[in-house]
């Protein structure tokens, strides 16, 4: 951790900030909202994991199993940044919205509490989007909002690694702004500078 | 078994070693150490064989510790074909700070060229 990681020179964005609602392509009506903290929504956020099918797992995340799910996000929730992205399925007229998909930005620091400005440090990216959500272009809208998110709170540095053979999401990076970087292993790391 | 366990200067490295003589000390494996040379890490090459050599001592455990010069994944890999070893061991793989796992370039070398079972250490 902390070692330097390499950034485009050229900052992406704008990008647009939640909240937003946005039709995905089968028509349904997707909410984007950034929580102040992820433990608004925490037990939303963890039902949604518990659906989430273990093959789409990466790199070992996200864990399976409501308690090792609960733990995971509990103990990145504090200083995380994050937007979810809900729906009320239809037929539901009175039900509460189901989070579908989630993204979130970590910090990369031994003491995040200690971080005074958001800018100072590099940001860790995952995105997960529930299987019946996929390949409507709801990942792209929630990415985008996430970065507009993050630049909107002061966020300059993220990264990810994403495995070197999942191309769609490789492509995905590319289309908002994510250079690949550093040495090349199972794992392509990424980067973005924003506005 | 004939266990060769490459460390690279982590504190993965030492968690490794130390999984690995418990092992060795619970089934009687033959242990060879080798201490690898890798400039970026926490513990340089020298440190690292001097942990290596007290954790040994610590444990009882009488093992061949080796320093192996060059490129770390290929020369642990040269080392393991020119031994009769049965597996080679390596941590395997650090946390991001989301959690995520991430094995990295070294370890890629030796899992796709070793001549022997591998072994990643969590």
């Amino acid at each position: 951790m902390g070692r330097a990681r390499l950034y485009p020179d050229e900052p992406s964005g704008p990008f647009p900030s939640p909240p937003s609602t946005i039709e995905d392509r089968e028509g349904r009506d997707i909410e984007i909202r950034a929580p102040g903290q992820l433990t608004t929504d925490l037990d939303a956020v963890v039902e949604m994991y518990d659906q989430f099918d273990p093959t789409d797992r990466a790199q070992g995340i996200p864990p399976t199993g409501e308690d090792r799910i609960r733990n995971w996000l509990e103990t990145i929730a504090d200083e995380s940044v994050n937007v979810i992205a809900h729906h009320k399925p239809n037929g539901d007229v009175d039900g509460d919205t189901e989070v579908i998909a989630h993204a979130m930005l970590v910090p990369d620091a031994d003491d995040p509490a200690a971080i005074e400005n958001n800018s100072d440090i590099e940001w860790e990216l995952a995105i997960f989007v529930l299987q019946d959500y996929q390949q409507a272009g709801i990942g792209t809208h929630l990415l985008k909002h996430l970065l507009g998110h993050a630049s909107d709170v002061g966020i300059e540095r993220v990264w990810l690694t994403v495995e070197r053979w999942n191309n769609p999401a490789i492509a995905l990076y590319e289309r908002v702004g994510f250079e690949a970087s550093g040495t090349e292993s199972f794992e392509q790391e990424m980067s973005i500078r924003l506005e | 078994m004939n266990v060769l366990v490459g460390l690279g200067g982590s504190d993965e490295s030492v968690k490794t070693l130390r999984q690995t003589i418990d092992r060795t000390q619970d089934v009687g494996d033959d242990l060879t150490v080798a201490v690898l040379e890798k400039p970026e890490s926490k513990r340089s090459q020298g440190e690292m064989y001097e942990e290596a050599d007290s954790l040994l001592s610590e444990a009882g455990v009488d093992a061949d510790l080796v320093r192996l010069e060059g490129d770390p994944g290929s020369a642990l890999v040269d080392h393991a074909e020119q031994g009769e070893f049965d597996q080679l061991v390596i941590g395997g793989g650090t946390l991001s700070p989301m959690g995520k796992i991430q094995l990295g370039p070294i370890t890629e070398f030796v899992l796709l060229n070793a001549p022997t079972t591998v072994k990643l250490v969590r």
